[in-house]
């Protein structure tokens, strides 16, 4: 019960907020932020009952949902989406407290279509049934669309169309490679089932497995993004609202790795290994990319979104390493993202707030006007380019580490990203915040409000914590990827089909787990594998 | 005394959260009391731990203290461990004694500044660091230091952020020690793939058996490793920051860019020399690098006007040799030499702040002069400093420069030697022009700085008088010849032993007659360099002027640093920067890739006008879809289906 109250109690606050007259904004604002609160609190649970010795998925709950095609309400974390539903229910907090003020029209709106965000995403990283998952996915897509199309920017319509036309492309590969797999399971099985865990280790054809590999690659590639899938974000991200942005950033974009941890390689491991070279690549020139473009930015936030490019590219390099450290220094780095991008995001919305620009060259000396804006600022720049004992290097490192152990070469060119990222960023730092106060218009800036400070405290929290004593995170993944490691190194490397084959044979003894059964198109006359139904229904819980 | 290294490193940070946090609102002996309390105890705490090493027995002066584990990852286990020896001890004493009194000078310094607060909070803060760099049991907490010093000399390098030139010099600093780190940690993944740790001990105890000597693996490490060392030290081709950071405020450069930070590098290669011993071909490159260092910066210090210049000139040359000490195995002459410099150069720094101070600012050689009578202590402090850097006798400059010269010579690279000689005789010739520009001669000061002219308080001279006098008898730790009277030898030789069978070879091998001979060539050279510079600039300045228009092109050349600065812009800034503009922004991104995707999306719209011509709203056209479809799905159930 406890998964489906993290998922739906956004859900629960958007009912509330239908209540309340349009006007009343204050109050929507409240009950927004609590409602925040209470997941927040209830995902809290989840960590402190998370049971971190096992790779098997916990908190599970599995209702049938639609029988007939064997679509199941299945939903369960294991240590990676622990850490993600976190991410996800920390960072919507510090948004509703961000937008306070920023939002000033049709907020009720943009309330509900946060709070159902703040769902779909939560859903994402729970579902363990594809048409579930694939429901959340899609359902993540609209409020995003929305908040940047309604409270976007100038430019919004076509920041709107091309995020649209990016993620579209994205989604229907997607659903395709599921309908795929689904009926490829049916073929071999005679079971309609939805349910992801069974398609691990299915021992596709290496072609199809490719194809299908594919499929999902570029599904997730453009979340991300990897290069060349990447120029949607700048404008999404130049023309959403603050709270977009660090939506986005700090939890959209991470719906890309995450696919890649949980669909990409336990489904298509060999595939995954013969596609390593090229995606590998793929996520070096991001890094180096991401950077150079990332330099020679004149908008702040275009800046910040050029680097989500190259810090995005260190996870996929991680991730595509195969190893405890890289993967593991992957979803650390996930984390670091949302928290130092995030708040890097935050603050450019702090400096929009008062001067309503992005552009670098209008700022400078602003130390001197905003000298708490100041320090914040440069603790995130600090942990935005891997400084130790701040987040972002014990992520770097260890995704350095797991690279460097696999291929040196890749490794090598990867370390050239942390000295352009302190390139563009110090560079950036001392446009905007040293020098002389050159303009008129700054000489009168407000320093940080109250709120504003209770925001960014949390997660300058965060940066010295997870820098300081990073291992009850590491700790919470630790068997969940080093299960995945195993799974992608056996069925990749030696296997052969047969023993995977082996492993979805009949094995009458062992009776369905949880109480009911995929009935699934049984009227479909071909199914002649009935009988496996139950010896399919492994343990997994 | 467990106990106690976690709290030495410590304090200085626990000070720097204090100012940090609450500096603004405190009264400004409440500011003062916790940098210098932290400080303070904490030099106290090390004089302490340090005494309770020299009383264990010689062969087993280590002291290993697990604090907790930080990164755990399968295998990678990286604990937070703090390890005390000779060698760090040494280092300990250095970074908090002379940091304990560059604090108190501070004081008197920064007493006009606005945001003092701040300064100390920074100060501090490197101080933590740099212990941790010192006293940190494994390579990553090595790195930790090693990139928390870089941040701190950024921050301060830049601390007067409302100057372009400051905050420009910061950022080239701290993007030139990255080029470094790169190196550093490439080195550290490298050793860790080797050795499956990163704890020193493993990493060492293992060395000769996991390593082949003279093999590619330990040539690229201790290689990658000496990068780390080029960016954080200054030397070639990474120097180029350091003169840049004379922005930063005279006590910083003292500390950070002259006494304790830049001699991170030499800690480094001392800490590791097990490996850099058994990298002949690594050892070759790291002495001829520090010797070209040493005479291509001892050039630079030759023309130029500004006194922090000058030092920083010199101690880029400095650190060349050091380095080259490391190079010919003789890594007690460098972590001597090291412990010298950081006396007499903290010294000069304080000196030529001293004399900025009472200029209101100005720190053009040339608006000086005749200051010796208005500034006598700053005087004397900094004329034994420059006796002290010059090598004259008995100086501790002399025994330390006169060691590393001696082992080179001894090591068989005859040719490193003769030119390390040479540069020893510029370095007394730029020096003492420093001297004779500052303090003799005809007053070249403005009139109304004229009369604002004063000796400093005493809380910036007593610092001066105390490094002055270990300027003075800080040589002899060390002494050569006498058998038994090298303290330092024997204190720092075990922590060597391991590795140095080679070192031993040359160590005290040669004869007292060559060693007698070396030294009295040394001086001699150093005397020269003396007597040419008092004719130039005080005897008979207009020789000076003479030689400066016969020689103009070379004097622009040098004048100009070479144009290397120029020479890096045109090279590697420059053309980055606009390709990522105008080719990758420009043309990749905006061209290429969204061209695609805005085409791709034209097509799709030029489709869908094409689609909409089907919603035509007529129920006969909408019919006939529908019969057209029933018949494609039956024909595709009936014949396809199968």
């Amino acid at each position: 019960m406890l998964l489906s109250a993290v998922t739906f109690i956004p859900l629960a606050g958007v009912l509330a907020i239908l209540f309340v007259g349009a006007k009343n904004e204050n109050l929507i604002r409240i009950i927004t932020l609590v409602t925040g609160l209470a997941d927040l609190a209830a995902s809290l649970l989840l960590w402190t009952g998370f049971n971190d010795a096992t790779a098997e998925m916990q908190f599970v709950e599995r209702i049938p949902w639609i029988s007939g095609w064997g679509a199941e309400y299945y939903m369960g974390i294991d240590g990676i989406s622990l850490l993600m539903v976190i991410l996800t229910t920390v960072t919507c907090v510090i948004c509703y407290l961000a937008t306070w003020t920023a939002i000033e029209r049709n907020v009720k709106e943009f309330n509900i279509a946060m709070l159902v965000l703040q769902t779909a995403m939560i859903g994402v990283f729970c579902a363990l049934d594809f048409l579930l998952f694939y429901v959340f996915w899609e359902m993540m897509l609209i409020p995003m669309y929305l908040l940047i199309g309604v409270w976007g920017g100038k430019r919004r319509i076509y920041a709107t169309v091309k995020f649209f036309i990016y993620t579209m492309a994205g989604s229907v590969l997607m659903l395709l490679a599921i309908l795929v797999l689904y009926f490829e399971y049916h073929s071999r099985t005679g079971v309609y089932t939805f349910d992801i865990l069974k398609y691990y280790g299915l021992g596709l054809d290496p072609v199809l497995a490719y194809g299908l590999f594919l499929c999902f690659f570029i599904a997730f590639a453009i979340k991300v993004p990897v290069f060349p899938f990447h120029t949607w974000l700048p404008d999404a991200h130049v023309e959403a609202p603050t709270a977009g942005s660090v939506i986005l950033a700090g939890v959209l974009l991470k719906m890309g790795t995450y696919g890649f941890l949980r669909f990409s390689l336990p489904l298509f491991p060999e595939a995954a290994q013969a596609a390593a070279w090229w995606i590998s690549w793929l996520a070096l020139i991001g890094i180096v990319y991401g950077a150079l473009v990332a330099m020679v930015q004149e908008d702040i936030k275009k800046l910040v979104a050029y680097s989500s490019v190259s810090h995005l590219g260190f996870v996929v390099l991680g991730t595509f390493a195969f190893n405890l450290r890289g993967i593991e220094g992957g979803v650390m780095q996930m984390i670091n993202h949302g928290i130092s991008t995030g708040a890097l995001f935050l603050i450019v919305g702090i400096l929009y707030e008062r001067r309503h620009t992005r552009e670098i060259g209008e700022y400078g000396g602003i130390t001197r006007i905003m000298p708490k804006f100041a320090v914040v600022f440069m603790i995130v720049t600090l942990s935005s380019i891997g400084l130790p004992l701040t987040n972002g290097f014990v992520g770097e490192f260890m995704i350095l580490l797991g690279v460097f152990e696999a291929n040196k070469i890749y490794a090598a060119v990867a370390a050239t990203g942390v000295i352009f990222g302190a390139v563009y960023m110090l560079w950036m730092f001392q446009r905007v915040m040293f020098g002389e106060v050159t303009n008129e218009k700054n000489k009168n800036l407000p320093d940080l409000t109250t709120r504003e400070f209770v925001y960014m405290t949390p997660l300058i929290v965060l940066i010295f914590v997870l820098g300081v004593y990073p291992n009850p995170v590491i700790k919470k993944m630790e068997a969940s990827v080093k299960h995945l490691v195993t799974v992608v190194e056996k069925k990749g490397a030696c296997c052969p089909p047969s023993a995977h084959a082996a492993e979805n044979a009949p094995a009458p003894g062992v009776p369905a787990t949880d109480g009911h059964e995929h009935h699934a198109m049984e009227s479909v006359p071909h199914t002649d594998g009935h009988a496996d139904h139950t010896a399919t229904e492994e343990k997994r819980d | 005394m467990g106990g106690m290294l976690w709290l030495i490193v410590l304090l200085p940070l626990m000070g720097a959260a204090v100012n940090g946090f609450f500096g603004k609102n405190l009264p400004k002996p409440a500011v003062y009391a916790v940098a210098l309390g932290s400080t303070g105890l904490s030099f106290a705490l090390a004089v302490l731990a340090f005494m309770e090493l020299v009383a264990m027995p010689a062969d087993a002066r280590v002291v290993n203290n697990v604090i907790y584990d930080w990164i755990t990852a399968g295998d990678l286990n990286v604990a937070v461990n703090f390890l005390l020896d000779p060698l760090s001890g040494l280092w300990m004493l250095v970074v908090t004694g002379v940091g304990f009194l560059i604090h108190v000078y501070s004081v008197g310094y920064m007493s006009h500044d606005r945001t003092f607060w701040k300064f100390f909070s920074y100060l501090n803060l490197f101080m933590f660091s740099m212990l941790m760099l010192v006293l940190g049991g494994n390579f990553l907490l090595m790195f930790i230091g090693w990139e928390g010093v870089g941040l701190c000399s950024y921050l301060l390098i830049g601390y007067d952020y409302h100057r372009t030139a400051a905050a420009v010099a910061g950022k080239k600093a701290f993007v030139m020690n990255r080029i470094g780190d790169f190196g550093f940690i490439l080195a550290i993944m490298l050793i860790f793939v080797v050795f499956g740790t990163l704890d020193y001990h493993g990493v060492f105890s293992q060395a000769h058996e996991k390593l082949v000597a003279g093999g590619t693996v330990v040539t690229a490490i201790t290689l990658l490793l000496f990068l780390g060392a080029t960016g954080k030290s200054a030397q070639i081709p990474l120097y180029t920051w350091l003169p840049d950071a004379m922005e930063g405020p005279t006590p910083v450069s003292a500390l950070i860019h002259a006494a304790t930070m830049v001699t991170a590098g030499v800690y480094m290669l001392c800490r590791t020399s097990i490996l850099f011993n058994m990298a002949p071909f690594t050892m070759t490159v790291v002495a001829v690098i520090g010797c070209a260092t040493a005479v291509f910066a001892a050039t630079i210090g030759l023309f130029q006007k500004d006194i922090k210049r000058v030092l920083a000139y010199s101690t880029v040359s400095q650190l060349g040799y050091m380095f080259m000490a490391c190079g010919v195995g003789a890594y007690v002459a460098a972590a001597f030499h090291v412990m010298t410099h950081a006396f007499f150069k903290a010294c000069l720094f304080l000196g030529s702040g001293s004399v900025i101070h009472s200029m209101g600012g100005e720190q053009n050689m040339e608006k000086m002069g005749a200051l010796k009578k208005h500034m006598p202590q700053t005087y004397w402090t900094f004329l034994i400093s420059t006796l002290a850097i010059a090598g004259i006798f008995p100086f501790a400059g002399f025994f330390s420069k006169d060691e590393i010269l001696a082992e080179t010579f001894g090591s068989g690279h005859t040719a490193l030697w003769v030119i390390a000689t040479v540069a020893a005789g510029v370095t007394a010739f730029y020096m003492f022009r420093a001297v004779f520009l500052t303090f003799h001669g005809k007053s070249r000061v403005d009139h109304e700085v004229e009369h604002h002219l004063h000796e400093s308080p005493y809380v910036m001279t007593l610092p001066l008088i105390i490094l002055a006098f270990l300027a003075t008898v800080g040589g002899f730790l060390g002494i050569p010849i006498i058998e038994g009277a090298n303290v330092l030898h024997n204190f720092l030789g075990p922590v060597f032993a391991q590795g140095a069978e080679h070192a031993a070879e040359h160590g005290g091998g040669h004869s007292l007659e060559l060693e007698l001979g070396l030294m009295g060539l040394s001086l001699g050279v150093a005397i020269t360099g003396i007597a040419l510079a008092y004719y130039f600039f005080l005897k008979n300045p207009a020789a000076a002027e003479r030689m400066q228009k016969s020689y103009q092109g070379i004097h622009t050349l040098v004048f100009n640093k070479y144009y290397i600065d120029e020479l890096y812009d045109w090279l590697f800034t420059r053309p980055i920067v606009r390709a990522s503009r105008e080719i990758l922004h420009k043309i990749v991104d905006v061209q290429i890739i969204d061209g695609l995707v805005n085409g791709v999306a034209s097509f799709f719209m030029g489709l869908s006008s094409v689609a909409r011509r089907l919603q035509s709203g007529l129920i006969r056209d909408y019919a006939l879809t529908m019969a057209v479809a029933f018949v494609l799905l039956a024909g595709f159930y009936l014949w396809g289906g199968r």
